[in-house]
């Protein structure tokens, strides 16, 4: 390993994928770590390799089942921003995981929630998170929150070749920007667009029965307790609906992720606190359902 | 076609040195030492912008002294060396030793084989899990690492201000003795305003990113020096 200088020509500035791809062609990366990477590296041509045989229901584009991460919620609160995401992962019709995080703080002010095929969803989210770490460091200032929505659009763009061959990412972005003194919150589509919500947004696979519970719930200038009571409801209502979102895992003690960013930064809420906000609602639908035990 | 006069290594040696010296002379000089929650820099730059003490990694930091765009330049190729190392592996895999000795040997290349030694001492500080992993990495700039536990001064007056440290140094001092102290020390005759001083520290025990900057109105606060806007008495050490 060499330090990393380049001729002035060739610096690659503070973008941390850009230095990648130079360490990466220069030959100057010994574990390979970059090369594995090319998917996400500008300018490199991705051969993804498709699959011979049929397609396997429910698999990304003939792929054998890959564990996919599901639905993800943020809204707007009086605050800032509040995320929250259910926990499982599902390959096909099975369940790959009960316990997975798709909610990460992108850095102090910002927080990133991923749906989609779940590796290369976690790696974006990695590399999102270093990427503007990285910026912040060599440059001495923070990117703005646009900036940072425009980066992780750009690695969405990027991956665009996987996305068509079924290895879809959809993230989902949300900070609160210091500048206005409010939290924002940014949707995607695989293309790379991404669009600011006005309110609040969800996606996934049960993306649309908790956006329509968020519909329903949300008012301007909601508190924190409400804001993470609407979210949870969201979440539980999405897996009711849908069979790859995971509900509130009672025996296990599993409950979705939720985080906040506000002007003091990044929290991610006590499980504890979640638990309980989950005991309460599950403790009003049961004394709501009927004798059948219909809601 | 003429033959170049042949020059004694030493001599070439000695010239080079010397160059190098009297370019980091002209620069002001900075200290950084342990104290009782991690490790604290404090440096005389009147800039706010340019900064000599920056963050490399999330218990590494760096501070130069000498030319602003050559050490900024190896400041730059840290925080690249270590954000792809950590992007690579892990985060715990990143320690300062192994960029102390990229380090070392990128400036001891330069001094040897170019026409002009880089004109800086860089200190790469790193915070340990235990008070006793604290490590200062001083590298001078023909690639000389000399390695401290409790402080270490770079640039010009280093010996002055080096004496002056010794003689009021305590081991796990606190934030605030320390902070007084270095910055007597590093003004000498002069009194320096909190304007003039960059501090920052690496703090044991809270967020992953240990590395903070002491802005000047919290820094006015812990040296206790009157500002313009508030009346308060001077006590003896500042």
């Amino acid at each position: 390993m060499a330090l990393p200088l380049f001729a002035p020509g060739e610096d690659p500035g503070p973008h941390f994928v850009d230095l990648l791809a130079r360490i990466g062609r220069g030959g100057g990366d010994p574990t390979g770590a970059c090369r594995t990477r090319l998917g996400y590296l500008p300018g490199v041509p991705v051969q993804v390799p498709v699959p011979q045989g049929a397609a396997v229901p429910g698999a990304a584009g003939g792929y054998p089942p890959l564990p996919h991460a599901t639905t993800v919620v943020a809204m707007r609160y009086a605050d800032g921003v509040l995320m929250a995401g259910d926990r499982r992962a599902t390959e096909g019709h099975l369940i790959a995981h009960r316990a997975m995080e798709k909610v990460f703080p992108a850095d102090d002010h910002s927080v990133v929630a991923i749906a989609g095929v779940a590796g290369p969803a976690v790696e974006m989210v990695r590399l999102f998170q270093t990427q503007l770490e990285h910026y912040e460091k060599v440059e001495g200032v923070a990117l703005s929150l646009e900036g940072k929505a425009n980066q992780l659009g750009q690695m969405v763009r990027e991956h665009l070749p996987m996305a068509m061959q079924g290895l879809v990412v959809v993230p989902l972005f949300a900070g609160y920007d210091l500048r206005r003194g409010e939290g924002r919150i940014f949707t995607y589509d695989v293309t790379g667009g991404h669009y600011e919500e006005a309110d609040h947004a969800a996606t996934g696979s049960g993306g649309r029965d908790a956006r329509n519970t968020i519909k329903l719930g949300w008012a301007e200038g909601l508190d924190r307790a409400s804001a993470l009571d609407l979210a949870i409801r969201a979440l539980y209502e999405a897996a009711d609906e849908d069979s790859a979102t995971g509900g509130p895992d009672l025996v296990r003690g599993i409950y979705p992720l939720v985080a906040t960013v506000t002007s003091g930064g990044y929290e991610r809420l006590e499980g504890a606190e979640v638990a309980e906000r989950f005991a309460l609602l599950v403790e009003a639908r049961r004394a709501g359902a009927g004798e059948a035990g219909r809601p | 076609m003429t033959m170049p006069f042949y020059v004694a290594p030493e001599q070439v040696m000695k010239d080079r040195a010397e160059y190098a010296q009297k370019g980091i002379a002209r620069g002001r000089s900075l200290v950084g030492t342990t104290y009782s929650d991690g490790i604290l820099i404090v440096a005389e730059n009147p800039s706010r912008s340019l900064h000599k003490v920056s963050e490399i990694y999330d218990r590494i930091a760096f501070a130069g002294v000498g030319k602003y765009n050559e050490f900024d330049q190896l400041r730059v190729a840290g925080v690249r060396h270590a954000d792809t190392k950590g992007y690579a592996f892990s985060r715990e895999d990143v320690d300062a030793r192994s960029l102390v000795n990229l380090y070392a040997q990128f400036l001891g290349n330069v001094f040897t084989h170019e026409m002009k030694p880089l004109e800086v001492e860089i200190l790469v500080a790193e915070l340990g899990v235990e008070p006793s992993g604290d490590q200062l990495y001083h590298i001078a700039y023909e690639g000389t690492i000399t390695d401290e536990v409790t402080f270490t001064v770079l640039g010009g007056e280093a010996e002055a201000i080096r004496e002056a440290v010794e003689s009021v140094f305590e081991d796990r001092w606190d934030l605030d003795a320390a902070l007084r102290k270095l910055v007597k020390a590093l003004g000498g005759e002069r009194v320096l305003a909190p304007e003039e001083l960059e501090v920052a520290v690496l703090t044991r025990g809270q967020a992953r990113r240990a590395f903070r900057r002491i802005g000047v109105p919290e820094l006015t606060e812990r040296l206790g020096v009157p500002s313009s806007s508030r009346s308060r008495s001077r006590p003896k050490s500042s």
